[in-house]
């Protein structure tokens, strides 16, 4: 038997047998970990609430014949605590791990820079003041640039002309201009694209100035380029709160 | 790999929760070598329970008639209902023997992980009730885990415009991350008793 340990963030789990689950974890090191938690559903449990989703933990497992085991769990941040007293973070938080489980490759590949991407998301949503709504399309669009096929949005998708340019198509690849232009493109509001530009380069000031219009927009655009590019749709992503500030609680 | 039936009943008992490969051929061979008349009792029982069970139109819980025996029993109190997210743990606070009120069954938590939302469970349902019946408070005793406390938040958000509507949660005392079905009953009991608003 051989012990291994990394940092990582619990993107899944799944009930096994009597008390036991199923841990999915996107680790720094090891890519995807799948480990089995003994005992963890108990009320007794000594893993007690550190392998729940969104947890960021320091795990070590030992490597079994079909699946790695839990041996060990320290705290490196408690997200989860923070994301369920508000149900529009926690719904976005949960879009979160789905779009890097779906990202994520066969387990064991290196996927350092997602990993980041998700330790920085669960951060934001967890700790600042920040429109989670936000939060969860600037991670998406990071994301798909992660698995390379992030929107354009100041260039042509198809001839690279230089923008700013009027049109949005998903199967056209993002932005595109007048010549290059899909029938049925969409036709955002030239607010909507400086938000998706300011989203993919984090440029917060320029975010957190727009108006709830814009953002709609940007998350119904970032949602459909998603969906169009994953085999299955994802679960969590039409549950998201999209709702404006006041309603969150 | 065994032949014929014996191998079918094997595959059939290993795709039970909590049975593994091992169990489901110790389960087999015992019925194999049973008490003809105990097989029928349980091939009976498996027989009706997809027939004879329904859910409580009320409350949700599973029950032989449209309205289950709690609903129906004039001595507990109509004014408290527990919320609670599966029948099991309907069972798990009954055994405290600390609550004389009514439930109200969700049918699970909300999980959009698992494609779960407000309209998955039986949240409508609660509010109507809210709204028809004489109910002065409300305890949450969702599963003290992160999906648990998420539909808590959810639901404190729903209840708090109904006016004279008391919301209450479990004390603390419940360790994090478990399954409300294992909290014995002591633990439950206290957390029941020292319930606060929220
Ligand atoms: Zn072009
Ligand atoms: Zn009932």
């Amino acid at each position: 038997m051989s012990l291994y340990r990394d940092t990582g963030v619990v993107l899944r789990v799944q009930k096994l047998g009597e008390a036991d689950r199923i841990i999915t974890m996107i680790t720094r090191k090891h890519g995807k970990v799948r480990g089995v938690a003994k005992g963890v559903r108990r009320t007794s449990s000594r893993f007690g609430a550190r392998l729940e989703p969104f947890c960021h933990v320091d795990v070590q497992l030992y490597t079994g014949r079909t699946l790695d085991v839990v041996t060990q769990v320290e705290t490196v941040d408690a997200f989860a605590p923070w994301l369920v007293t508000d149900y529009q973070r926690y719904t976005a938080a949960s879009a979160v791990l789905e779009t890097a489980d779906r990202l994520c490759p066969e387990e064991g590949e290196p996927v350092m820079r997602l990993y980041l991407l998700v330790v920085g998301a669960l951060r934001a949503l967890s700790s600042t003041e920040r429109d989670p709504s936000l939060v969860l399309d600037a991670f998406l669009l990071r994301a798909m640039a992660y698995a390379g096929w992030a929107p354009a949005v100041s260039e042509c998708a198809r001839c690279a002309a230089p923008g700013p340019h009027r049109s949005f198509s998903v199967a056209g690849g993002g932005m595109v201009c007048m010549r290059c232009r899909p029938p049925g493109s969409a036709s955002p509001a030239a607010d909507t694209v400086v938000l998706m530009d300011a989203l993919m380069h984090g440029d917060w000031d320029v975010a957190d100035g727009t108006a709830q219009p814009a953002r709609r927009e940007a998350s119904g655009l970032v949602a459909a380029h998603l969906q169009w590019h994953m085999e299955r749709q994802l679960r969590s992503l039409p549950l998201v709160e999209r709702k404006a500030k006041e309603a969150s609680g | 790999m065994y032949e014929g039936p014996v191998q079918d009943l094997i595959d059939e008992l290993g795709r039970l929760p909590g049975v593994g490969p091992k169990s489901a051929q110790r389960i087999a061979f015992h019925l194999l070598a049973a008490d003809p008349a105990d097989v029928g009792r349980l091939q009976d029982a498996l027989g009706r329970v997809k027939e004879g069970v329904v859910f409580c139109e009320i409350c949700g819980n599973v029950s032989e008639q449209t309205q289950c025996r709690i609903c129906r029993d004039l001595r507990r109190d109509a004014t408290v209902v527990c919320v609670v997210e599966e029948p099991k743990d309907v069972l798990a606070v009954e055994r405290t023997r600390e609550f004389k009120g009514r439930y109200h069954v969700l049918g699970g938590a909300l999980d959009p992980l698992a494609g779960i939302g407000p309209d998955q469970l039986r949240i409508r349902e609660l509010m109507a009730r809210i709204g028809a019946q004489d109910i002065t408070e409300i305890i949450l005793a969702t599963d003290p885990n992160t999906e648990g406390e998420a539909t808590a938040t959810y639901l404190v958000r729903m209840l708090r415009d109904f006016p004279g509507l008391t919301v209450t949660r479990l004390a603390s005392g419940l360790p994090m991350g478990g399954d409300l079905e294992f909290a014995d009953e002591l633990t439950l009991g206290r957390a029941l008793s020292g319930r606060r608003t929220v």
